[in-house]
């Protein structure tokens, strides 16, 4: 075990300054470790001349006592649907196998500006379709506490930003960038017993993140403490002039309370109802009504509440989601970038066969959906209901948030993140596509369709000894509240993100 | 207009029948008009017509993943503004829409548009129509629609080496697309209106008009049918290249119809492309499928909101549609009505003027300097002499190099009776011809000064009656017309310098003084 990830990030940066080890070095271990975890398939392509550059740099910035910021020498991966210049950015897919863009996504460029070291790009269900990584062009991601990482007996990362989840997990980097359209950060911290932020729409930019579904897509942030994720955060969030959804007003770097001095006899914390839904794990149930007394025994107020319209949500999303993919995906036509075939006799044959090879069959179903879904004779049908039915989603949340009378709403809504622990990879791959998201997806898509913030925490081990966590929702744009939270009960649960049998094995 | 008898052109085989029965025809307009403005709608490309190929293209114009649109300020004012001088209703809230094709052009695979909600409706356009030979009448035309959409870029396709190439510097330009309701009835009438929205559009300098480039595209739906029956199929003519391809494509392919109907045939819904070398409209081929373009919101951008409260400033977030108002100058019917009230004008020249700004600015410039010349010399000799000039030498009045203050110069001549008009008139083409000469120095070198010495004139007028010995016989025998020959001779004599008012009293005295 290396010694320094048991560290905070804080407390990383805080022993280079003091020299007490060195960026290079720390570095160069992450680079080793990853290669002797090639097995987890965590990383689509690791970057080691840059990263082994940045921490060049980033060792004489703190020589000569001039760090960038709070993350600089920090090792970070990043998800391939960001465009990172120079470096190929593929979204697991045959389409995007050779493009290597011309820019850096605003949230590369932040994390670069504050110091950061990244150190490759995460493997990821294609265009991050999907809920396991497992529909990836460089196969699937494997999920570090399996019971056995080498036989068909292991454990799926959760998806689509499971190579980001799992390289968090095994010590890889301390933190990493995901996105969360539908639940794709939540899900697979979940599993992969890592702490997953999904923040407010908007506070974010997502300029250079490939769109799966504008209106609800987020960069994700992944790393195995509240206050870790909060540093991240720090270094990526506020307005950006290239995103013009993201909100205008500047964003004040946000702070956590000491963890005792966190005083939760003002939080209202809500238990929605719905959310006990068909599939969930007794364990899952088990932990969730156990962190609900926990926090009821520290002094906040816990009560049940309803949001009617959450299982409607898994068709909205659905629909919203293919009518988004159709568009986003028609400029794959194999002319300025991306898988180009051979077939020139006319340019409908080229897009045609282009786009055919190009795309796996989940992406194709969803174009076909999404294009049928959208047909004039459609649209009113299932889009424009779709939108009014997402505005009702929404308006569940605003109206448990900013309800009146007063002692009537909540701050935090507490839920589990997944039904279950990670599923077996056997049991997963058996299910289609539109299953395997339709049921894990319930819990953390209604988060995207209202836009709000939330973070999923580990909490406990299975019985089985895999990660159980939960999803802590709030506001829009309360993710001081929400994360001070979240610290809370993290301080109270004590998980150990790296305590997992495979530690042995990447020592041995 | 009604088609009691089919029009034909040149062009056109002679018809088998002539139907009897009263047929109408209807078109409506579509404009799209490229924003003057240095950026892309949603880039920060450039927008300079004839740079080199792919040179000024974003990330976002060739649709590099990740990239997202952002909305051009600048583009929206000019929307509003032309939205206002269009008497349209600005909407509070217009939104961005994108419209599915595939295309090697169109890099996205979809148009961002305005389909929902645009951003501004329901204006109102008044124009003279004019039709040559025909007395001017105003025509009014609803405006349904005006909507900011991107630009496609463009397709070069090599025949030999069977290679379609792309140019994106079009790509992502900003357009205004204008959606006139379907109230015009001739060529003439949609040529008047493309006319009067390029007067206004460059009043405002929110287009560059210049159809040469591709800045303004007409679009043109024309249906035909008969007297108190619902209208027609209509077809869509496109690639209309200039101001006067407008009424001759409309004109075409409203007789193409009516032929076609004459001969028992059916038209169908489709888009023609006219062909402006061979005078005719053809069906464009890879126009023919029906598109579903499965519109949906555009969700990279949010909806724009614009301030309309009365007396409201522009903030950083949000244009005050009352302040723009007042960025809007005179616009062109304004000005007709200004020429005919300060200038005495009557309708016709006024609007003949403003339909020429180089003329306009020439009369008001001059009319300015030369307070002590009547109005009606200044326009006379615009109109009758200069405009001609430059019609007889097919130049558009905005090519012509002479300035104002040369024709200023000219007229003051004209007006001190130091040449007359016929010197005058070949001051047009030697000031043409010679741009950075003086009018005084031309004046001087070719000798154009009038006579006016009364001996000389004596001595020509002598002359002339020898020569027109017949002439002044009858003349004198009362057949007053007869002067005119010798007037004639007179000026041919003088090599046109003679001041002809002088000539024609000393004629006129001396054949009284011959007769007694």
């Amino acid at each position: 075990m290396r010694r320094h990830l048991q560290w905070s990030i804080k407390q990383l940066t805080a022993n280079y300054a003091e020299g007490q080890c060195s960026p290079r070095r720390v570095t160069e271990q992450a680079l080793e470790d990853a290669l002797k975890l090639k097995t987890l398939n965590a990383f689509i392509r690791l970057t080691p001349e840059q990263a082994l550059q940045q921490a060049q740099e980033s060792e004489g910035r703190y020589q000569n006592k001039k760090p960038f910021g709070s993350l600089d020498g920090v090792t970070i991966a990043v998800k391939d649907n960001f465009c990172t210049q120079d470096v190929h950015t593929t979204c697991a897919s045959r389409m995007l196998q050779d493009f290597v863009p011309p820019y850096d996504a605003t949230v590369c460029s932040r994390l670069k500006q504050s110091g950061a070291v990244l150190l490759g790009k995460t493997n990821m269900d294609q265009f991050a379709m999907g809920a396991g990584t497992v529909d990836s062009l460089y196969g699937p991601t494997k999920n570090i506490w399996s019971e056995d990482l080498d036989q068909d007996h292991w454990r799926i990362a959760g998806g689509s930003s499971g190579g980001s989840a799992s390289a968090v997990a095994a010590g890889l980097c301390y933190a990493a960038i995901g996105s969360d359209t539908g639940g794709s950060t939540r899900n697979p911290a979940s599993y992969c017993g890592v702490v997953g932020l999904k923040p407010t729409y908007g506070l974010v930019s997502r300029h250079g993140l490939i769109p799966l579904v504008n209106s609800m897509d987020v960069p994700g942030i992944f790393a195995r403490s509240v206050s870790d994720c909060l540093e991240v955060l720090n270094a990526v969030a506020g307005p950006d002039r290239l995103d013009s959804t993201t909100i205008r007003q500047p964003y004040t770097k946000l702070h956590l309370p000491e963890v005792d001095k966190i005083d939760l006899s003002s939080v209202r914390i809500g238990i929605p109802k719905e959310y006990h839904c068909q599939g969930l794990s007794s364990e899952v149930l088990e932990t969730w009504s156990k962190v609900a007394d926990l926090l009821e025994c520290a002094g906040a107020s816990v009560r049940q509440v309803s949001l009617p319209n959450t299982a409607a949500s898994i068709f909205v999303y659905s629909i919203l989601n293919q009518c988004e993919v159709a568009s986003n995906m028609a400029r794959y036509d194999g002319i300025e970038y991306g898988h180009r075939a051979s077939d020139e006799r006319s340019t409908e044959q080229l897009y045609a066969l282009s786009r055919a090879e190009g795309f796996n069959e989940v992406v194709k179903t969803r174009i076909l959906t999404g294009n049928f879904l959208l047909l004039r004779r459609n649209y009113d049908h299932y889009f424009e209901k779709a939108l009014r039915v997402r505005r009702l989603i929404a308006e569940d949340f605003a109206k448990v948030f900013q309800s009146s009378p007063s002692d009537d709403r909540v701050d935090i809504l507490l839920t589990p993140t997944t039904l279950t622990e990670a599923p077996l990879y056997k049991d997963f791959a058996s299910l289609t596509n539109r299953d395997q998201c339709a049921v894990q997806d319930f819990c953390t898509q209604p988060a995207n369709m209202a836009g709000i913030p939330a973070v999923s925490i580990p909490i406990r081990l299975s019985r089985t000894g895999l990660p159980l966590s939960l999803q802590l929702m709030s506001n829009s744009l309360n993710e001081q509240l929400l994360l001070s939270v979240a610290s809370w009960i993290e301080a109270q649960v004590g998980f150990d993100s790296l305590e997992h049998k495979q530690e042995c094995r990447s020592k041995a | 207009m009604y088609y009691s008898i089919i029009r034909r052109l040149g062009t056109q085989p002679k018809l088998a029948t002539i139907p009897k029965r009263k047929w109408k025809s209807v078109l409506g307009l579509e404009v799209h008009a490229q924003i003057a403005s240095v950026s892309k709608l949603f880039s920060g490309s450039g927008t300079s017509f004839g740079a080199p190929l792919n040179s000024s293209v974003a990330y976002f114009d060739a649709s590099i993943p990740g990239t997202l649109p952002v909305l051009n300020r600048k583009c929206v004012e000019s929307g509003i503004k032309t939205a206002l001088a269009l008497g349209c209703r600005v909407n509070e809230v217009s939104m961005f829409d994108r419209k599915h094709y595939f295309y090697a052009d169109l890099p996205n695979g979809y148009q961002i548009t305005q389909q929902r909600a645009a951003l501004a409706n329901d204006g109102i356009m008044s124009f003279p129509v004019i039709t040559p030979g025909k007395k001017v009448y105003y025509k009014s035309v609803k405006l349904l629609q005006l909507q900011l959409e991107q630009d496609s870029g463009k397709s070069l396709h090599d025949e030999q080496l069977k290679r379609s190439l792309v140019d994106l510097n079009r790509a992502g330009l900003p357009l205004m697309e204008l959606v006139f309701a379907p109230d015009l009835e001739t060529g003439e009438e949609a040529a008047s209106l493309v006319k009067e929205l390029m007067l206004i559009l460059r009043r405002l300098q929110t287009c560059s008009c210049k159809m040469e480039e591709g800045a303004l595209r007409v679009d043109a739906n024309i249906s035909i049918h008969q007297e108190g029956e619902p209208l027609g199929v209509r077809t869509e003519v496109k690639n209309i290249g200039s101001v006067r391809s407008i009424s001759q494509a409309i004109t075409y392919e409203i007789n193409r119809q009516l032929e076609t109907v004459a001969n028992g045939g059916l038209i169908t819904n489709e888009t023609r492309s006219w062909d402006a070398e061979n005078r005719r409209t053809v069906a464009m081929r890879d126009k023919e499928v029906l598109q579903d373009y499965r519109f949906m919101p555009e969700p990279n951008l949010p909806p724009l909101h614009v301030n309309l409260k009365p007396g409201s400033k522009s903030t950083e977030d949000l244009l005050s549609v009352a302040a723009l108002s007042e960025e809007i100058p005179e616009l062109p019917e304004d000005t007709r009505q200004r020429l005919m009230e300060q200038y005495n004008l009557n309708a016709d020249t006024s609007i003949i003027l403003v339909n020429e700004p180089v003329l306009l600015d020439h009369f008001l410039s001059i009319s300015r300097s030369l307070s002590q010349l009547p109005n009606k010399v200044i326009y006379n000799f615009l109109i009758n002499d200069l405009l001609t000039y430059c019609n007889k030498l097919n130049l558009d009045v905005e090519d012509c190099s002479i300035k104002a203050d040369d024709l200023r110069d000219i007229l003051s001549c004209l007006h001190s009776e130091q040449i007359n008009i016929q010197a005058a008139r070949q001051l047009i083409e030697l000031q043409q011809q010679n741009p950075a000469a003086k009018v005084s120095e031309l004046i001087e070198i070719n000798n154009l000064q009038q006579i006016c010495n009364p001996e000389a004139i004596e001595e020509l007028c002598r002359q002339a009656i020898a020569n027109q010995a017949k002439a002044a016989q009858q003349y004198q025998k009362g057949k007053a017309k007869a002067l005119f020959a010798i007037v004639g001779e007179v000026a041919k004599l003088s090599k046109q310098k003679a001041n002809m008012k002088m000539v024609v009293e000393c004629l006129e005295n001396q054949l009284k003084s011959a007769k007694k």
